[in-house]
């Protein structure tokens, strides 16, 4: 088994802001699967109105193709809860993204899927632009050691709760693991009956 | 050392510890709709596990139906599929559904409130981001992902980590025509919609004291906006007195034991949080946004900001992008700008007080030509009233489309889009690219900025319709409260 959490080619998304109407389009959200939005990702970027992509964005830039490292600016993810947009993210190969700050429902929302989301100083993610966007760039990113590997002799350290951690190396099933304490939900239950009898 | 609003109702849903960095709180009410639950169900039925509460759990159809007509196929077959997903979900969980027969069908975050459903000290949650609007009842309330819908479901709890407080204090007296929508934009516009980010929001000072609690779930709801996980607003009186009665509030034999303890949910004088803003009501005007995020805005009188003067290289370079696909150029006076489409609707601003102050604008005056307006109420109470009130009436006199309770134009889910470099005044609470339709231009605003900007064919500041009132030739709307009231709607919808 490998130590890296994932090695690969990074996806340079400069821009601060990148909202989840823009990750995944109000009109892929209808489905009832979990399924089948890779293709929906970045819809009205990645394409025109005519449904032909469009050249300019980076996700279909030739050097990037095959990107599984996506590189963001600020705030990543805000607004709507819709889990659509890591799904779509994942669906469509990323399994990190590096951003200089999320939005929290999002970043919930990732790490429940699997998903590594790395925070770095503002300083940092701009030197990272730099070189991504000078030539394509294969990242190594260790989350036993908290390291994104850039090269043989070059690593940026990375902080991250030690809970999350354990979770994204151990795949552990969050449903299942609060379901454990049923006997602790229960007490709480009937102590919060007896207290606020008017919750229900 | 006291305890901050948000602190005492984290602590004291506590099931247990989980770590040094998460605790497992319990979840006293939780709120679906149909697009971000059917993946939830899916999972608990793959893993065969129960709802452990249902009778804690209600659900409405709000995101994806149609306002004109109350079929379930009436926004095509793919929300058609969705919305039956979540009668047969709930049909399967015994959950209770407020679905499109229902008379109280509404906005989620509109029809918990009006419904008693929500109650200070709880923790409410929801797979919707504006969740954030029950935390104007005292109540801890955010929005949460389908993953966390299914661990709700099963367990009725959430691990949460503790986040951090910020005080926003507002004190002083609100100008003539600026209400809570101006407010809370004025505060996105001072701390970014990042600034938020890690924060629980309260706000405090005599000014939202004085506020009704639809102006507080106006405030609370567009929280989100700057990243905050919640916005909360200590309960008093005046939450009490909007509860009393309701539905799912407290019985009378439990109400003196429910408001003596809702008098306890307060930030103690000493607590200290971790931030603390001022701002003064006084010098808040009517807001208008002018780009693509919450937090580019300006006051209704202003120009387009030049993103040369700005002193943030990041916040220029995103005023361009926006202002590109805004069509908008640097020095343009807002009031300057023409609107196609007025939407005033949804979660944030489709509350009867909402449409008052919307009706009070255009009573007497009719839809500029070629401007597009429509209201959706935001539930079928809100609907109900407005129609006894006259409303409605004055609505479609005005030349206004008045339809069925949903989220509609908000996020355009169902057929009520903006067409592609159309410029729409919306009272909703996002004005990302490509919201509302793709190539769409949204500039959030109050109810009352709407209904003027609809009358104009402009943006312009409510009062100065006074004028146009008073040389108007259209019929004079009869008196409100008294008036009988019985119609059909112009878009041929059943009432």
């Amino acid at each position: 088994m490998t130590t890296y959490f994932c090695q690969g080619l990074v996806c340079p998304l400069d821009h601060n802001n990148v909202d989840t109407d823009q990750i995944i389009p109000k009109q892929f959200l209808t489905s009832v699967s979990r399924d089948g939005f890779a293709d929906a990702l970045f819809y009205d970027w990645r394409y025109e109105a005519d449904g032909q992509p469009n050249p300019d964005f980076v996700l279909n830039q030739p050097q990037y193709q095959g990107a599984t490292i996506l590189l963001s600016r600020a705030n990543f993810g805000c607004g709507s809860s819709r889990e659509h947009a890591p799904w779509a993210i994942q669906q469509y190969g990323f399994q990190v993204i590096i951003a200089q700050s999320f939005a929290d429902i999002f970043f919930n929302n990732s790490i429940n899927n699997g998903m590594l989301l790395i925070q770095l100083s503002a300083a940092n993610i701009e030197l990272l632009f730099q070189r991504a966007q000078q030539s394509p760039q294969s990242w190594c990113i260790d989350l036993v050691n908290q390291q994104i590997l850039l090269g043989q002799h070059s690593a940026i350290g990375f902080a991250i709760d030690a809970d999350i951690k354990q979770r994204l190396l151990s795949g552990l099933d969050f449903i299942g693991a609060s379901m454990q304490y049923q006997a602790e939900i229960d007490r709480f239950e009937a102590e919060r009956a007896q207290r606020y009898p008017w919750l229900g | 050392m006291g305890l901050t609003l948000y602190e005492k109702i984290y602590q004291q849903h506590i099931v247990r510890a989980l770590n040094a960095s998460t605790d497992l709180l319990y979840v006293d009410r939780h709120l679906i709709h149909e697009v971000t639950s059917p993946q939830a169900f899916a999972g608990l039925k793959q893993a065969q596990r129960p709802v452990r509460r249902p009778d804690l759990t209600f659900a409405t159809m709000d995101h994806n139906v149609s306002t004109r007509f109350r079929q379930l196929d009436a926004a095509g077959p793919t929300s058609q599929r969705q919305l039956q997903a979540l009668a047969e979900n709930c049909q399967q969980f015994g959950i209770e559904l407020l679905d499109l027969t229902h008379p109280d069908q509404g906005i989620v975050h509109v029809i918990g409130p009006e419904l008693g459903l929500t109650q200070p000290g709880m923790i409410i949650v929801c797979g919707d981001s504006h969740t954030s609007t029950h935390g104007a009842f005292g109540a801890l309330a955010f929005g949460i992902g389908t993953s966390e819908v299914e661990h709700v479901l099963a367990t009725q709890t959430l691990p949460q980590q503790k986040a951090k407080t910020l005080n926003i204090e507002i004190n002083g007296q609100l100008m003539p025509g600026v209400t809570a929508k101006d407010v809370i934009m004025a505060v996105i516009g001072r701390l970014g919609t990042a600034g938020g980010n890690g924060y629980v929001a309260e706000f405090s000072g005599d000014c939202i004291r004085r506020l009704s609690m639809e102006s507080r779930m106006t405030l609370c709801n567009m929280s989100i906006e700057m990243g905050a996980k919640a916005g909360l607003i200590a309960p008093d009186d005046i939450t009490f007195a909007y509860l009393a009665e309701k539905r799912y509030a407290p019985t009378a034999s439990d109400w003196p034991a429910a408001v003596a303890y809702w008098q306890t949910l307060y930030s103690d004088h000493d607590a200290v949080f971790d931030a603390h803003i001022q701002i003064d009501a006084e010098h808040i005007q009517p807001h208008v946004s002018w780009g693509t995020s919450p937090e580019q805005v300006v006051a209704l009188h202003e120009t387009i900001p030049d993103p040369a003067e700005f002193t943030d290289l990041i916040k220029a370079d995103a005023a361009r992008r926006a202002q590109q696909y805004m069509g908008l150029t640097p020095g343009q006076r807002i009031t300057d700008l023409a609107v196609d489409v007025v939407f005033i609707g949804s979660c944030t601003n489709s509350r009867i007080e909402d449409l008052r102050a919307a009706a009070a604008v255009v009573q007497g005056l009719h839809v500029a030509p070629k401007v597009r307006a429509l209201v959706v109420p935001g539930s079928g109470q809100v609907k109900r009233q407005a129609e006894a009130e006259g409303l409605s009436d004055i609505f479609i006199k005005a030349g206004f489309e008045w339809r069925e309770p949903g989220c509609s134009m908000c996020l355009g889910m169902n057929d009520d889009q903006v067409a592609a470099g159309e410029r729409c005044a919306s009272t909703s609470n996002r004005n990302f690219e490509g919201r509302q339709g793709r190539g769409s231009r949204t500039h959030l605003v109050s109810p009352a900025v709407a209904a003027a900007a609809a009358i104009a064919g402009h943006f312009i500041n409510p009062a100065q319709l006074q004028q146009m009132r008073s040389s108007s030739v259209s019929t004079p709307p009869a008196s409100s409260h008294t008036l009988s009231f019985h119609h059909t709607a112009s878009n041929g919808a059943s009432v």
